[in-house]
């Protein structure tokens, strides 16, 4: 059956290296490839606005054309009006806030319960337990029916529930066939309320991540992106630090529980989305959810950010040809009210085709397939600067002088008209796709009541785009790129890199060493009943 | 084996009403007769438009029935990088002047022909003064070369096609060569339709070999990041090697770094004027689009790619396997194992058959392996299997590959995947579990209809391969008739050592020290 394998993208995801992309790593705001991938919500940027009307943007004619541009002739009507569907939000006495997405195309219903809290506020001495929690707790199941029989269920009805720890938040959502909804909506909120953690389940979560921290220096791209989070927010930063076996061996059943109780107090945002009757729904979420006590705010983070430390930073990595080069610093968070100007100034940077690295590394020097990198602009904490290149070894000094040099272009070379309004059409003209189906309004929605942003945001942000200027990008260039405070990272293969990295007249080579920490044999291994590593 | 606490009859009975549940009115393949319109143009281009206007939005995808399994002995890689020159514009996007800009890269191929013939001149490695001399040749054959280059992008403006879909609102816009087909996909305003056709019957029928060598070192670099700087990505290409020794799914689907750093622009040229031909397209879009209007508009368009014969087919077929092959990579990197045996195409009366085994060894939680190695035994982190691998279109192989937990190793893997198969072969697999497979197979047929983009992609790949895009939803016939028998028939005659090829990841331990640098093995 050749196209739900495709649908399922199971080919894909078993080998990455299969099919061939154009354009492997899309670089629009913040690479989605390195650390952190485990957050819901970090740097999920997106956005969306109310009654989109057509942007008829057309060209400048101009730069050095002396052919007809047939393009241009082409018209460009109306767009046809648009109001997204937005999700009915109630916010119970409790302070529990649900939205109600109908969506009544396919014979579905959807739903998720948003936690607040994540991995940032774990114990430095059990790092990973709220990864291990977002696993154990839908495998345990509940005292009613254990995970087993809970995946026999679903999986016999096409449905699922599943469970997530994340950085700042935890979560349970579910899908089903509509027939299936009242009972897969009564199971998902059993586990909810009285899920059942069991010791034999931890361990296997255990194994899995101890063999994703044996594992993680096998690839070259994990390595790049979780070190140079480190070299950003300092390696023992919630926002960086990462899991060991001695930390996960640490976690035990009552934590989890701990956890479990502790989180359920705070301000849960239930979504809801499908082939529902609204008024129905709210009567069963009601029910599920009014009797609760009143939701303790989240407590304030009082995290320190230090700017990362200048230089050149070096991993060695014996079996790899190419380099993988990361320039980084810390960045802004989104409350930033020079977010829309630094939206544009990545566009320009490393957005799309046209942006300056993509131009210049890629299509000009031909020394990148990957190539791109900005401000990351996060909802509630500074974010990363970042740029990245992926080079054969031999051009690695090569491709971080081209890269480093648009960087600092970006302070000595002004912003042009001509790039401004292309950065406004590239994002304007686009900017429809944030909101064209209704589950993404849902999503954007969660999101902005999750960290405490306007509804109405997406609204603001988008005429705050539309107002940058050239002289607003110089001006925030100038405020927020600061060259010489990089740091440096390259992963690669020291044999094959020549010129050497000295050659980047950045001072001293630092090399940092990640080794994996095995804990002591007879010692506390990854799980029960799990030999160690080999030595 | 499950010991869930359903039984079988209800499961069967929950089943049954679900079926029935899921003829809801906008999904099925009658609602889908009224909204889609298909046209097959005079040049052979199939054209299909399927409303769906959810929002102002459409997507598209165009799917060529040609990839890397076409390339041409040597040249392999070819397929991808005639993908990559569809990005770089035509005679009317892209350049200052095109009349001038012709002759220029006539003489970038003249430049390189002359560097790759002596190049490839063979020259005794005991004569000082001829190696010296070939040397030197060399060096100023690459300087004309480069210069020839540097003459020809003066007309070039840089990455203008795709400038003026991304201004234009388009999202997602990317192209994927696999060694059976090639796909060109993005989404826009629906406003852009026109615009749309402009641009992408213009790259189909009108390309320009622009920056082709630039893009061709690009590729180089996409072949180091996803195949020799990846611990999988070097095992898949070992063991695909090892599997085949006929069919060109044996061969490196990006292409040989020797291979793909030789491809001219001519020999892509050639490969677009054989396989971008009007019989050899599907274009569909999804969307907000009128069918009624735009199916003439974007006729107007599409006429323009050439016309042209159906590319012969393959006449290499895999001989059957009669020896177990097996390759081993001794590296610094953690243990992994994959096995295949060769199944036949997409086109076998058995082919639903290939995908209730997977769904039954692999398929979530429930799924055989994943109860077996990860729950029961705890020996590794992931196991499945699956097919057809590492295409559709021609027999290919079952694959099964597991990721051991620390301390457990590849011959593990192998043995309690030989265990799951063999029960597969002496034990029919439960009703529960085939009606599971037929379950999750209608639902996820319908939760893809959901997406524009993917829909495009569906509806493109079942026009393509069957000639008809109803067979998207007529093969649930197929899915509902598979029975236990056909799953125990199938996986004794394919399921046999003699069919099977293995690959494995030993781990080496670092030498003395830090950082020993070489590894050792058949992968380099």
């Amino acid at each position: 059956m050749i196209g739900l394998l495709r649908i399922n993208n199971l080919k894909i995801r078993a080998f990455p290296g299969l099919r061939s992309e154009t354009r492997g790593t899309q670089h629009l705001c913040f690479p989605t490839h390195g650390a952190k991938t485990k957050a819901r919500h970090g740097w999920g940027t997106q956005h969306f606005v109310v009654g989109a009307t057509c942007l008829i943007l057309m060209f400048t004619a101009g730069l050095s054309a002396q052919q007809a541009k047939p393009w241009e002739q082409i018209p460009i009507p109306p767009l046809h009006a648009f109001t997204p569907q937005q999700p009915k939000r109630i916010e119970l006495k409790n302070g529990i806030v649900v939205f109600l997405q109908e969506n009544h195309e396919l014979p579905f219903i959807s739903g998720s319960v948003l936690i607040p809290g994540g991995s940032l506020e774990e114990d430095a001495s059990k790092i990973g337990m709220v990864s291990l929690y977002g696993e154990t707790w839908r495998t345990s199941g509940t005292a009613k029916m254990d995970g087993d029989a809970m995946d026999e269920l679903l999986e016999s009805k096409a449905a699922s529930i599943e469970t997530s720890g994340g950085e700042d938040s935890t979560g349970i959502s579910w899908d089903s066939l509509k027939g299936d909804s009242d009972q897969v909506f009564s199971l998902a909120m059993d586990l909810l309320f009285h899920p059942k953690f069991s010791d034999e389940k931890l361990t296997l979560a255990k194994q899995q991540a101890a063999t994703g921290i044996v594992r993680r220096n096998d690839d070259e791209g994990e390595i790049a992106g979780r070190e140079a989070m480190k070299l950003v927010y300092g390696p023992n930063s919630p926002y960086a630090r990462q899991e060991e076996l001695a930390t996960i061996g640490a976690v035990k059943v009552a934590d989890l529980e701990a956890w479990h109780e502790h989180t359920l107090k705070g301000k849960l945002i239930v979504g809801i989305s499908g082939d529902f009757d609204p008024a129905a729904m709210e009567a069963k979420v009601r029910a599920a959810f009014e009797s609760l006590p009143p939701a303790t705010p989240a407590p304030v983070r009082h995290d320190e950010f230090p700017a990362a430390k200048p230089g050149v930073y070096f991993i060695q990595k014996g079996d790899v040809n190419q380099s993988n080069v990361q320039m980084v610093a810390l960045g802004l968070d989104r409350h930033n009210p020079d977010v829309p100007t630094l939206a544009i100034l990545n566009e320009i940077l490393g957005g799309g085709f046209a942006s300056r690295l993509f131009q210049k590394v890629r299509t000009e020097l031909g020394l990148a397939y990957s190539v791109g990198g900005g401000f990351s602009l996060p909802y509630d904490h500074p974010g990363a600067f970042r740029v990245d290149v992926i080079t054969k070894s031999a051009s690695t000094v090569d491709a971080t002088k081209a890269a480093l040099a648009e960087i600092a272009d970006l302070n000595t070379k002004p912003f042009t008209e001509e790039e401004l309004k292309r950065a406004k059409e590239n994002i304007l003209n686009s900017f429809l796709f944030r909101y064209d189906t209704k589950g993404k309004v849902l999503a954007e929605r969660e999101r902005l009541e999750f960290y405490g942003y306007p509804a109405d945001y997406l609204e603001t942000y988008k005429a705050g785009l539309e107002k940058v200027s050239v002289a607003d990008l110089n001006a925030a260039a100038k405020k927020y790129i600061h060259p010489d405070t990089l740091a440096l990272l390259v992963v690669g293969n020291k044999d094959e890199i020549t010129p050497p990295l000295d050659a980047l007249d950045k001072g001293p080579v630092k090399t940092i060493d990640i080794t994996i920490p095995m804990p002591n044999r007879g010692g506390q291994g990854a799980g029960s009943g799990t030999p160690g590593p080999r030595p | 084996m499950p010991r869930g606490s359903f039984s079988r009859i209800t499961k069967i009975a929950l089943a049954i009403a679900l079926v029935s549940a899921v003829a809801a009115p906008a999904q099925d393949l009658k609602s889908f007769e009224q909204r889609i319109t298909t046209k097959v143009l005079p040049n052979g281009l199939t054209i299909i438009i399927c409303e769906r206007k959810d929002a102002p939005v459409f997507s598209y995808t165009t799917f060529i029935d040609a990839g890397d399994v076409n390339d041409p002995s040597g040249e392999s890689g070819l397929a991808h990088m005639f993908e990559h020159l569809a990005f770089k514009g035509t005679s009317q996007i892209g350049t200052t002047d095109y009349a001038d800009e012709k002759i220029a890269l006539a003489k970038v191929e003249t430049a390189n022909d002359a560097y790759e013939a002596e190049y490839l001149k063979p020259i005794d490695p005991d004569d000082r003064k001829l190696q010296d001399e070939h040397k030197a040749k060399l060096d100023e054959l690459h300087k004309a070369f480069l210069a020839a280059q540097a003459e020809a992008h003066k007309y070039v403006v840089p990455n203008e096609f795709t400038d003026v879909a991304e201004r234009n609102g388009a999202t997602g816009l990317n192209a994927e060569t696999g060694l059976d087909d090639t796909h060109y996909f993005w989404s826009m305003p629906e406003n852009r339709l026109e615009l749309w056709a402009w641009l992408e019957s213009g790259r189909l029928s009108d390309t320009v070999p622009r920056e082709f060598y630039k893009e061709r070192d690009v590729v180089n670099e996409e072949r180091r990041m996803r195949t020799d700087s990846s611990p999988i990505g070097r095992l898949v290409e070992q063991f695909l090697a090892t599997a085949y020794v006929a069919h060109n799914y044996g061969r490196s689907s990006i292409g040989w770094p020797s291979e793909v750093s030789q491809i001219s622009a001519t020999e892509a040229m050639e490969f677009h004027k054989k396989y971008y031909v009007g019989s050899n397209v599907v274009v569909v879009v999804v969307g907000d689009v009128d069918a009624k209007t735009a199916m003439p508009m974007l006729e107007k368009y599409f006429s323009k790619v050439p016309a042209g014969p159906k590319p012969e087919e393959m006449t290499t077929v895999e001989p059957k396997q009669f020896a177990e092959k097996s390759l081993v990579i001794r590296e610094q990197t953690q243990p992994f194992y994959i096995e295949g045996y060769h199944r036949p195409s997409y086109r076998d009366p058995d082919d639903a058959v290939y995908d209730a085994i997977s769904d039954i060894m692999s398929n979530g939680r429930v799924s055989r392996l994943y109860r077996s190695l990860v729950e029961q035994q705890q020996i590794a982190a992931e196991a499945e299997g699956f097919s057809p691998f590492p295409g559709d279109k021609y027999p290919s192989l079952f694959a099964f590959y597991a990721v051991p937990l620390p301390g457990h190793t590849p011959a593990e893997m192998r043995d309690a995947i030989h265990k799951e198969i063999d029960k597969l072969r002496t034990t029919d697999v439960t009703d529960a579990e085939l009606q599971m497979y037929k379950t999750r197979t209608r639902a996820d047929l319908l939760r893809g209809l959901a997406n524009n983009q993917g829909l495009a992609n569906s509806l493109a790949e079942y026009q393509t391969r069957y000639g008809d895009w109803r067979e998207l939803f007529l093969q649930l016939d197929k899915v509902d008739k598979v029975t236990k028998a056909d799953i125990r028939r199938v996986a004794n005659e394919v399921f046999v050592a003699s069919n099977r090829t293995s690959a494995e990841i030993d781990t080496e331990e670092a030498a003395a020290g830090q950082g020993a640098t070489k590894q050792s093995g058949g992968a380099r």
